[in-house]
């Protein structure tokens, strides 16, 4: 390792631990088996069998659930003989005057990115699996996407309709929407996305 | 080594490669200003969360009354009503966790600069936790849209969301900017440090 060569491809066995930069020969890992830095433990290369498949599946599906879950109510609320209840966009729209900005960041969040993010997967992912040569800007359209995961924040969203839940049902009925069951789903399939992804593997088979 | 790692896509490079050849990210074996943009999000996340206290996160208007609460006096009217569960998740996610983050970042990159009596890998989890919970403390910010489009109920009760919403948003996208630009290879550069003993192989 210690002496540079001229063949660019002789680095391509090696792999870098992004976390703490230690160099390993990058290992045959067996589907449903790990490798882990020694150092720092970070999960390196965790293949899936036909994780391709799945993940357009996944990915598709919560694409639904967020496009379903913006308009449907979310919870609603009765007291005293009023009702009423309350959107995903009535929730990001309620930030007025000079918090109006915070209506964009908030729609962002919770529907804009998380959409965007899964629709780069799908794209970049649909010819890998057809074993077709990788789509025009796959690469980009990847990283892109992998930028983004700290900023998608369905799932977080979706949790604070529970917290808001227990915070007002003292005070009021409340009443979970369909858009909140919808939620709930995606809390579960947005963590089976992300143990299912194997970056190193989409990776990899961009490369060729 | 005379190599150069991807952070993203983990292709090995010589160093001086500009640009990862397999995933196209920019290359850099340590960013050399890692921990001055650290220390300015860090700066500027800190400065947004002092007003994000200061001011009421939300007013509530009743028939009889109008109230705003601060993100703590919001928490204690709720233990007042002998909600101390809810409000003891308030003061852990809006006050514990945010403040922790301030001083385990600080932590992080006085640690880099001056050494640490932490270990690596200790250093390594607190790094690999701050920039877990980060993005979980938004939460908040979502409980008030969700109150606020909930709650409006003509004269009964309607709850309008305050000016400390924005600020503790921005405190919160601050603070995970100030996460993402540190460099956590710099945690372990000082393993590699002579007058240490050397404790892993790959």
């Amino acid at each position: 390792m210690s002496e540079p060569s001229d063949h660019r491809d002789d680095l391509a066995g090696l792999i870098a631990c992004p976390e703490c930069d230690l160099v390993y020969t990058a290992p045959q890992v067996a589907m449903r088996q790990r490798a882990v830095c020694a150092r720092c433990h970070t999960v390196l290369i965790a293949p899936r069998r036909k994780a391709g498949k799945q993940l357009i599946a996944l990915a598709l599906t919560v694409l639904i659930l967020i496009a379903a879950a913006t308009f449907f109510p979310f919870l609603s609320i009765g007291a005293g003989g009023m009702h009423h209840d309350a959107s995903i966009l009535q929730a990001a729209f309620v930030f007025e005057g000079g918090l109006s900005v915070l209506s964009i960041a908030v729609l962002f969040f919770i529907v804009l990115i998380p959409a965007l993010r899964l629709v780069l997967l799908i794209y970049v992912l649909a010819p890998i699996i057809r074993d077709r040569p990788p789509a025009p800007l796959a690469r980009s359209a990847f990283r892109l996407s992998e930028s983004l995961l700290p900023w998608s924040m369905a799932e977080i969203f979706a949790i604070g309709c529970a917290v808001a839940l227990v915070k007002l049902s003292d005070l009021a009925d409340v009443v979970f929407g369909p858009a909140a069951w919808m939620f709930a789903v995606l809390v579960v399939l947005v963590v089976a996305t992300d143990n299912l992804m194997c970056r190193y593997s989409i990776w990899a088979s961009l490369d060729e | 080594m005379g190599l150069v790692g991807c952070t993203r896509c983990m292709r090995v490079s010589h160093s001086g490669t500009q640009i990862c050849p397999r995933c196209g990210s920019a290359l850099q074996s340590r960013d050399p200003f890692s921990l001055q943009k650290v220390w300015a999000w860090w700066l500027l996340g800190l400065g947004c969360y002092i007003p994000a206290n200061i001011y009421p996160m939300l007013e509530t208007r009743t028939l009889v009354s109008t109230q705003s609460d601060t993100i703590v006096g919001g928490a204690v009217t709720l233990a007042q009503h002998g909600n101390w569960g809810v409000a003891l998740i308030i003061l852990v996610a809006s006050v514990v966790i945010p403040v922790a983050k301030f001083f385990a970042l600080a932590g992080l990159g006085i640690g880099v600069w001056r050494g640490s009596r932490l270990s690596e890998r200790q250093r390594h989890l607190l790094y690999e936790v701050v920039e877990y919970i980060g993005r979980w403390s938004m939460i908040d910010v979502f409980v008030v849209a969700i109150l606020s489009s909930l709650v409006q109920l003509q004269a009964l009760a309607t709850i309008t969301p305050g000016r400390a919403s924005l600020f503790f948003a921005l405190s919160v996208i601050f603070t995970m900017l100030s996460a993402q630009s540190f460099d956590s290879r710099l945690i372990w550069d000082s393993a590699r440090r002579p007058d240490r003993k050397e404790d892993t192989h790959p």
